[in-house]
């Protein structure tokens, strides 16, 4: 069993007056991928805002309770968020590569944070990022061309090997594959095996097989409120909640 | 006279809809069949059939009146004299309508004049009788053709449509048209402005004096000087000095505002502050010119003489500073709007990767807007060089060749405002200089908006 990496203890968001999650406590293990699913707009990917404080940027919102990270309360007035973000990277719905090279997408993490001093530094991240994007073989000779012109599976782990170049424990990924076809949702899949050696992912879907396919442990999130959470396999074999039994067998959602 | 036939056109037109209406409801109560179009439609059918033709008739007969009166009217003049200018025929047509309404210019008046009053009086009333007679007729006998040709089967409808197809694209056509015909008028007198001036001393020609001609007629110089007056190259400095200055305040400050209200500004702040600062565009360019002469230049001229700088009263810098504050409305309310219209998405992109909002808004969110930022810097650089109030009044007219922002400048558009004030003869080339000014004027600005429009338009295309 894997240590817990990520803990959230009584986890309440507002979105001015409307609460979007209720008294959520989940623990997150290191080197696993732990799935979040449920219907739409039942806060999963609210509460995975919440651990790289992204829910920050919205003005209106408000989060209460506690998430700590290797023990650390990353809501403490001490923590930098950016410092934070740089160890929790994430890759959102929409493939989103800046309007910049493939290289200078890569580039862009490892340069605001000073990891690297010359050139053959950042080339040597580049590649090493790509490579575990699975993604250089594709783009090598054409790294200077715009992120924009991939196709979208390529965007996508252009996005993910962009999220691993500054070197993070966690990757938070928010339903990567909703906008990709079936072929580039297996690439991405294939992909998160590999990657779940050396990080921490947590993963936003809305597919269940990809969840039953992908993760160790999955959480059922209903009306802001988490349901239940456990193992894989138990929560698609054997759920411990009626709703979840429901879900997973598509009465509702 | 026009007014009163316009009225009854129109309510022949009125007229018309009414019965056109009334045959239609009572094909529609007499026969079984079904009619293809809405009562009212067989109205606006007789009502158009009656207006427009009978309108335009109207409209060609004032065009053409003029022309037929002068001929008639001045006939005899022509019969002795066949080579009369124009300008004479104007100068007696005026004399002649001046006496027939009662008003005497000279003591005398030559039996020919006399004659000439009695012929302009007759012409013009038998032309009036004769309007009323041919544009009732045409307006009265077209309603009667459209009456007879309402039928169950007559499709009116879409006879409207089409109609106000036609007259949509008449309207669209007034715009087109009128820049064609600005940019004719100013080419035909640039081209016999060149005709006297070549080309080439106007572009390049240090020296711009257009008083000079003055000289000329009185007998003091010869042509060779006359081109040597008409040098622009020292007012396109001028004018690019000027906008230069503008730009250098514009740009930042605009700039900066723009990121301002588009990242930090709260929405509520931004709702108020935005069209606030928008209000600096629509303040009348008179009130900047005071601005800029009164207050400003002292400014300037005093700051300047304390830091060691000589500095004139009226300077280039004033001028350019003040419309700098001007134009950034035009930088800032564009800019603000392309920032913002950055998606979502690259901005989360950014901050997930632990990037600060600086550092976000210069190194993603800056370049993703570049396009239309520059988009908005050409707009505005349009703007400063075709401005020319603040000019007249705070930079001075002398037309020197200079790159110091203390000294007095002058711009294209304020010379073009200077030659063309007071009393001009249109053949004189300095009158036509004005011209040849205003079509490199633009050129330069059509060019700029030009590429503007098209940066934008790239930009628009990025995101889809």
């Amino acid at each position: 069993m894997n240590k817990v990496k990520i803990s959230a203890k009584n986890i309440d968001v507002f979105y001015g007056d409307k609460q979007a999650l209720f008294d959520v406590s989940m623990d997150m293990y290191e080197k696993e991928v732990t799935a979040l699913i449920g219907p739409s707009g039942c806060g999963k990917s609210t509460f995975l805002r919440c651990i790289n404080r992204m829910n920050d940027v919205i003005d209106i919102c408000s989060v209460k309770g506690n998430v700590s990270i290797d023990g650390h309360d990353i809501y403490d007035k001490s923590i930098r968020v950016e410092s934070l973000r740089e160890n929790v990277g994430m890759v959102f719905q929409k493939p989103n590569p800046f309007p910049k090279s493939i290289y200078e997408n890569i580039a862009y993490g490892p340069r605001i944070h000073g990891m690297a001093n010359s050139k053959t530094d950042i080339d040597e991240i580049v590649e090493n990022s790509l490579q575990k994007a699975a993604l250089f073989d594709e783009v090598k000779d054409r790294l200077h061309q715009p992120g924009t012109g991939l196709s979208g599976g390529q965007q996508q782990r252009l996005c993910i090997a962009r999220a691993i170049s500054v070197n993070p424990e966690i990757i938070l990924m928010d339903e990567p594959c909703s906008a990709l076809d079936p072929i580039a949702t297996a690439k991405i899949e294939e992909l998160m095996n590999e990657l779940k050696k050396e990080f921490t992912i947590i993963i936003v879907t809305h597919s269940m097989q990809q969840a039953a396919r992908v993760s160790t442990k999955t959480g059922f999130f209903h009306l802001g409120k988490l349901i239940e959470v456990d193992s894989t396999e138990t929560i698609f074999s054997n759920p411990g909640n009626q709703k979840t039994q429901d879900y997973i067998t598509g009465r509702f959602g | 006279m026009g007014l009163f036939l316009i009225l009854l056109i129109l309510t022949i037109g009125a007229f018309g809809f009414f019965i056109g209406r009334l045959k239609a409801i009572k094909l529609r109560s007499a026969s079984q069949k079904k009619i293809t179009s809405l009562n009212h439609y067989y109205g606006y059918y007789i009502a158009i059939f009656a207006i427009v033709p009978s309108l335009l008739v109207f409209l060609a007969i004032t065009a053409f009146q003029g022309y037929i009166v002068e001929v008639y009217v001045l006939s005899d003049f022509i019969d002795l004299n066949p080579n009369l200018l124009a300008s004479d025929k104007n100068l007696l047509l005026a004399q002649i309508i001046n006496t027939s309404e009662g008003i005497k210019l000279f003591d005398e008046i030559s039996p020919l004049i006399t004659d000439a009053v009695d012929k302009y009086i007759y012409i013009e009333e038998l032309i009036d009788t004769l309007t009323y007679v041919i544009v009732l007729s045409v307006a009265g006998l077209l309603s009667l053709f459209a009456y007879v040709k309402i039928k169950s089967n007559l499709d009116s409808r879409k006879f409207v449509e089409s109609f106000l197809l036609i007259l949509f694209f008449t309207c669209s056509l007034v715009a087109i048209m009128t820049t064609v015909g600005i940019i004719f008028s100013l080419l035909y007198e640039t081209l016999k402005f060149f005709s006297q001036v070549p080309i080439t001393d106007f572009l390049f020609g240090l020296n711009w004096s257009p008083q000079r001609v003055f000289v000329r007629d009185s007998g003091d110089l010869d042509t060779r000087d006359l081109q040597n007056a008409f040098g622009a190259l020292p007012l396109f400095a001028g004018t690019f000095l000027i906008a230069f200055i503008a730009m250098c305040v514009a740009i930042p400050v605009g700039l900066m505002t723009a990121i301002y209200l588009a990242e930090y500004a709260s929405p509520n702040l931004r709702d108020w502050a935005k069209p606030i600062i928008e209000i600096l565009a629509g303040i009348p360019t008179v009130v900047y010119g005071f601005f800029a002469a009164l207050t400003v230049a002292p400014i300037v001229r005093d700051l300047g003489q304390n830091a060691g700088f000589t500095v004139s009263s009226e300077s280039a810098l004033a001028a350019g500073f003040v419309m700098g504050i001007m134009i950034i409305p035009f930088v800032s309310s564009l800019s603000d709007d392309v920032i913002n219209s950055v998606p979502q998405s690259l901005r989360e992109g950014s901050y997930a990767m632990g990037a600060t909002k600086s550092e976000t808004i210069r190194k993603v969110l800056l370049p993703a807007a570049l396009p239309g930022i520059v988009g908005s810097f050409l707009l505005a650089v349009s703007r400063a060089i075709g401005e020319t109030m603040i000019v007249v009044m705070a930079a001075g007219l002398a037309a020197k060749l200079t790159a110091n922002p203390f000294d007095a400048a002058t711009t294209i558009t304020t010379q073009i405002v200077v030659i063309l004030i007071g009393d001009q003869e249109f053949d004189s080339p300095k009158t036509q200089a004005a011209f040849a000014l205003g079509l490199t004027l633009f050129i330069v600005t059509l060019l700029l908006n030009f590429i503007a429009l098209q940066v934008v338009k790239k930009y628009t295309e990025r995101y889809d």
